[in-house]
């Protein structure tokens, strides 16, 4: 007899977990859905402000960015992704000074790990919020991210008291 | 009502004017064959638009919305990209079968596809045994599904086709009982006089009540299983066995498969609203004469399609719900569950028609 | 308390500059009052009771005693070797192998370390074995005593050229058949012996066993992994129930599975190896790549091993913060597990249910991290940047969110007949088997084992939460199933204690421009999403790690697949490796 119990609990019972799973599928039949309809929607797409884009160089309004190409952020790349390249000039009172000469990234061997970003004691490289980073052709994910003609910012006699401990939070990690 | 017999002995009169009768016949069956074969593309059409639609519904999606507005031409695309493929032969199969194979599926799917009835007089294979012809045709697909997994020469499509092969002839046993239950009820196996008994006595549904519910929710779960459509979708269970059968197939012979199971789907779901929801016969409620005038007004193909489109719906509800069963639990299902319950339900609705309980 | 959050996310140097100096400052000059006037400003009571006294700043005094992750090994002769390993698993019932890690110590030799606890006791022994022949270094073999060595050596095998006496299966497990050398030793050449091969990798049919006779020689039998004749099927690589490139060989009689061979090293990439020519700060970077679905816990670990070796203490704000993410992305991770199980059985809604409240989690971390899968959140010595000031928001609104939609998740798969069914005494293990195994998570946890390293050994913030260890006695693939959806709640729970109480405090310490481990072996370990995840790092000093071996959470729960599937259909072949939920690139590493 027990069995014969069984037998039709368990045929109830199986049919009554079936109507509740038609009875949830079909509340979602009616609820909002939640595609984003992306090409679309691009205007008002917006990225998180620290989501990791790709790697950029800031320049203000002269064409002037913050890299004195020290190089802390190639060695600081597990990948070997940036590789910063460095000359000599004379300047007016004839000192033998380096700046930046190219400062060269590739996004395609970049693991967006930010250790360059924290490594950097001027604050001169960042992420950006981009993402449509798909290109045709390998060699275009290689860029250069300094401007031409662009140079270093000097540095202004008042702002350098908090200049020093740039990013004491963020410490040069690595070196 | 209106018959499309008067639409179909006017052309065939026209045609014997001007010439013999053997001529006649001809061109009518090329004719029947084209309306077919065309219907049966567009209807596959539909079913995958709208698979895709309320599958994504179901699934808080929103479903193809990029080719053509809200998607429409989505499934047209897929059909011309699946034309365009290449039908690749590996070199350690037996190629024969497993060129065969395909047209099996389709011809049987096809064939039964003809045998429903679309609306008063317009019904392509109309025979006093149909419901027996049906059941007989409908079952040589399993031919080509075992041919696939046999010739393929591969492991998973092997596995694949044996599971169905034990799956669809388990399941026939249920469909035929169900029907049985149902032909117990109408005394005729000719789908044109059950479709006609139901306009002038009401749906079958109603008629028979209990009996009648309930054979109609074992030929849902059956006819379901029969179509290998899921939660029964296990001689193909991507999961499991990649594509099961048809893991070798492609081009075209995979786009036949494809093109069978959602026919087939249809199919099932035609048989259903023949036998249990009066087929293309109008709603009628008995005392509301205005209403029924108004559902008389209807023609009956709509009546057909839209009554068949209410179970695939029912159909596809289940499959985007339920987790895919296991192979003896799906033989469990039918051998414990389902064969003696419709056993049972015979009885009782022979019980019911000779006592005349029914309505 | 507003202080901190506001201005660093508006990253201004400034700010941040004088805030450090800040922080710099206080404990020098007034640390009382600092103290005093933290908990009159703080509002919530927590902080109040846990006062975050700012660290501090400069770089912490190098410490007296040995770091509380410092394990010694006991050096034991590889001749003595198998003894003391018998005495210890039968008389002092270690019967948890929890690891075995080979190593190459240059001019020591080659050898083996091996960390035992005991599942009863607690205690924990840790052996070393070293043998000084490079050309055919030997050692005997345990997995006779421990279900887990058996998979563990092959690894050694693999990597170091360690050859087991008495291992029955002694072939290569990640890397390919033909593969010349063992790229773990220091003296390998890699590159130069395996020039890229154009040939299809061949898979063995044949393996062999050495057994060392008493006069010292050695016999090889020759063992068939399947016979003639048998129907094997191959279940991958490319499969869509493996959850990534695993391969198993699966011996079928009908629809039953005689025995599964599995394959790994699809994906092996190498990370033990790399980390070892990489500073610390880089070898972090790595750690998220392991178990994509738990890239927080595995960074923790690497981060809290190298921070207690060197004797840092990161602030409580650090470790409430670990806490908290570390159960989101288990959260995560679980929801995952159950997405990913609903689509193996076929029940695809259920599967974008879990995808859709996945997206809220990843959310969260995106706004604080940056990232969704792969999040660059820990660093030595604290996180990589402050908490988003949405993030309390969106995690309190998560909270109840997610309840709600458990139940639907109970309501569309779980309560369903089928699923019932399909999983319910399908590929029992029991606790003895969990345990020989190495089966540590929710895997072992539903055969009755307590392996919470979270209540075991507590870290982080997990002695300041209360929260139960959800465990079953089943042992089968439902019990696995619902512990998963139980964590989930006692997940929630932890977070929800925390989220409203995050002390104040640095979130990243200073730490000196190169960072440098002491000498020493560390070992520490974390509750992974899917079991005991460890990192065990070997450092001579230098700026990088001298050898870092994972303990992986997947690798025994693929070593148990062979077991757990025995006699069961193909169907349970994939409920089984859904239910046990391992991640490929955590067991390949």
């Amino acid at each position: 007899m027990n069995n014969e119990n069984n037998y039709i609990q368990g045929l109830f019972g199986g049919l009554k977990t079936l109507c509740i799973g038609l009875k949830t599928t079909m509340r979602e039949f009616f609820t909002k859905k939640i595609t984003e309809q992306y090409p679309e929607n691009r205007g008002e797409l917006q990225m998180f402000d620290r989501f990791r884009g790709s790697l950029t160089m800031p320049h203000n309004a002269n064409n002037e960015h913050k890299c004195i190409a020290c190089g802390l952020c190639q060695m600081a790349c597990p990948n070997d992704t940036i590789t910063v390249t460095s000359e000599f000039y004379e300047d007016e009172e004839g000192k033998k000074k380096k700046r930046l000469a190219s400062y060269v990234y590739n996004l395609g061997s970049c693991m967006f790990c930010q250790l360059c970003v924290r490594a950097c004691p001027h604050g001169a490289i960042t992420f950006d919020q981009s993402f449509e980073n798909a290109v045709f052709d390998r060699a275009k994910l290689v860029k250069t991210l300094n401007q031409p003609g662009s140079r270093v910012e000097e540095k202004k006699i008042v702002k350098k008291a908090p200049a020093a401990p740039a990013q004491p939070a963020a410490p040069a990690a690595n070196a | 009502m209106f018959n499309f017999n008067i639409v179909s002995s006017w052309i065939h009169g026209l045609l014997t004017g001007v010439m013999p009768e053997w001529a006649a016949i001809l061109i009518e069956s090329i004719v029947v064959a084209l309306v077919i074969i065309t219907l049966y593309a567009i209807f596959a059409i539909l079913l995958i638009y709208m698979e895709r639609k309320i599958c994504a519904f179901f699934q808080c999606r929103l479903g193809p919305m990029r080719v053509g507005p809200y998607g429409t031409i989505q499934v047209l695309s897929d059909v011309l990209k699946m034309m365009t493929k290449e039908v690749i032969n590996l070199r350690q199969t037996d190629h024969f079968l497993h060129n065969m194979a395909p047209f099996l599926v389709v011809t049987a799917s096809m064939v039964t596809f003809a045998c429903l009835p679309w609306n008063a007089g317009a019904q392509i294979i109309d025979f006093n045994v149909g419901v027996f012809f049906f059941l007989a045709i409908s079952s040589l697909g399993v031919v080509g599904i075992l041919l696939a997994g046999w010739s393929s020469n591969n492991k998973y499509s092997l596995i694949g086709a044996m599971r169905s092969g034990a799956q669809i002839i388990s399941y026939e046993l249920s469909i035929g009982m169900t029907m049985l239950t149902m032909i117990c009820l109408t005394g005729t196996m000719s789908f044109s006089e059950i479709c006609a008994q139901q306009a002038t006595e009401g749906w079958n549904i109603f008629r028979g009540h209990l009996p009648a519910v309930i054979a109609f929710l074992i030929y849902l779960v059956a006819g379901n299983a029969e179509c290998n459509r899921g939660p029964f979708d296990l001689p193909e269970s991507e999961s499991e066995l990649t594509a099961g059968y048809h893991t070798e197939y492609s081009g075209m012979h995979f786009g036949y498969y494809y093109l069978a199971e959602y026919l087939n789907l249809f199919i099932c779901a035609g048989m259903a609203s023949t036998i249990f929801l009066g087929g293309w016969a109008p709603l009628h409620i008995a005392g509301l004469d205005g209403f029924n005038m108004v559902m008389d007004y209807i023609p009956g193909a709509v009546w057909f399609i839209g009554k068949t489109f209410f179970v695939v719906f029912l159909l596809m509800w289940l499959r985007w719900t339920f987790p895919r069963l296991r192979i003896d639990q799906i033989l469990s299902l039918e051998w414990k569950y389902l064969v003696p319950i419709s056993m049972i339900n015979l009885i009782l609705m022979a019980l019911i028609v000779s006592f005349g309980l029914h309505f | 308390m507003t202080d901190i959050k506001d201005n660093t996310l508006k990253a201004g140097q400034e700010t941040a500059g004088q805030e450090a100096a800040k922080a710099a400052e206080k404990p020098a000059a007034q640390p009382v009052a600092a103290a005093a006037e933290k908990p009159a400003a703080a509002e919530k009571p927590a902080a109040a009771a846990r006062p975050a006294a700012p660290r501090p700043a400069a770089a912490p005094a190098a410490p007296a005693a040995p770091a509380k992750n410092q394990i010694e090994p006991k050096n034991v002769a590889p001749a003595e070797l198998r003894a003391e390993m018998e005495r210890l698993k039968n008389e002092e019932k270690m019967d948890f192998l929890e690891n075995l890690v080979g190593m190459d110590w240059g001019e020591e030799g080659l050898g083996v370390i091996y960390q035992l606890e005991s599942t009863t006791t607690g205690k924990r022994a840790e052996l070393k074995s070293v043998t000084a022949d490079r050309e055919n270094p030997m050692l005997p073999s345990v997995s006779d005593l421990w279900d887990i060595a058996n998979i563990y050596e092959r690894e050694v095998f693999d990597f170091f050229g360690i050859k087991f006496t008495g291992h029955p299966d002694m072939r290569r497990i990640f890397l390919r058949e033909d593969w010349v050398g063992y790229p773990m030793r220091k003296d390998d050449e890699a590159e130069k012996n395996n020039p890229l091969r154009m040939t299809n990798e061949p898979l063995a049919d044949v393996t062999e066993s050495l057994t060392l006779n008493a006069d010292g020689t050695v016999t090889k039998t020759e063992n068939r992994i399947f016979e003639d004749g048998e129907y094997v099927v191959n279940i991958g690589p490319q499969h869509p129930s493996t959850h990534g490139v695993l391969h198993f060989r699966v011996s079928l009689e009908g629809e039953r599975i005689k025995k599964i061979d599995p394959i790994l090293g699809y994906i092996h990439r190498g990370v033990e190896k790399i980390s070892e020519q990489m500073t610390y700060p880089q070898t972090l970077a790595l750690t998220d790549r392991l178990d994509y679905l738990g890239a927080m816990q595995n960074r923790h670990a690497l981060c809290m091993c190298i921070e207690q070796a060197m004797g840092v203490e990161v602030s409580d704000r650090v470790k409430v913060i670990r806490t908290i993410m570390d159960e989101l992305q288990r959260i995560d991770s679980h929801i995952l597990f159950f997405s990913c199980l609903c689509q193996d059985l076929g029940a695809t809604t259920a599967f974008l249910y879990g995808f859709r409240d996945r997206e809220k989690i990843l959310d969260i971390f995106e706004e604080t991290c940056g990232g969704r899968l792969i999040l660059n959140y820990n660093t030595i010595g604290g996180v990589m940047a402050d908490l988003h000031p949405n993030f309390q928001k969106r995690v309190s609104e998560f909270i109840p969110y997610m309840r709600k939609n458990l139940q639907e998740y109970h309501d569309i798969f779980t309560g369903n007949v089928i699923f019932q069914n399909r999983s319910k005494g399908v590929g029992v293990l029991t606790k003895e088997q969990c345990i020989s195994f190495g089966c540590t998570g929710g895997t072992g946890r539903a055969a009755g084992w307590h392996n919470d390293v979270r209540k075991l050994h507590p870290y982080a913030a997990y002695d300041k939460v209360e929260f139960n260890e959800v465990t079953r006695t089943e042992g089968d693939s439902f019990a696995r199933y619902m512990i998963r959806m139980d964590e989930i709640l006692e997940s929630l729970h932890i977070i929800e204690q925390l989220i409203d109480n995050i002390p104040e405090g640095n979130f990243q310490e200073k730490m000196k421009p190169i960072i440098k481990v002491p000498a020493g072996t560390y070992y520490s370990a974390v509750e992974g999403s899917r079991g005991k995840f460890g990192v065990l790092l070997e450092s001579n000093g230098d700026k990088s790690p001298y050898r870092l071996h994972y303990r992986s959470t997947g690798l025994p729960l693929v070593a148990v697949m062979d077991t757990a599937c025995r006699n069961s259909m193909i169907a349970d072949l994939i409920t089984i490796g859904g239910t046990v939920d391992y991640v490929v690139p955590d067991i390949d590493r």
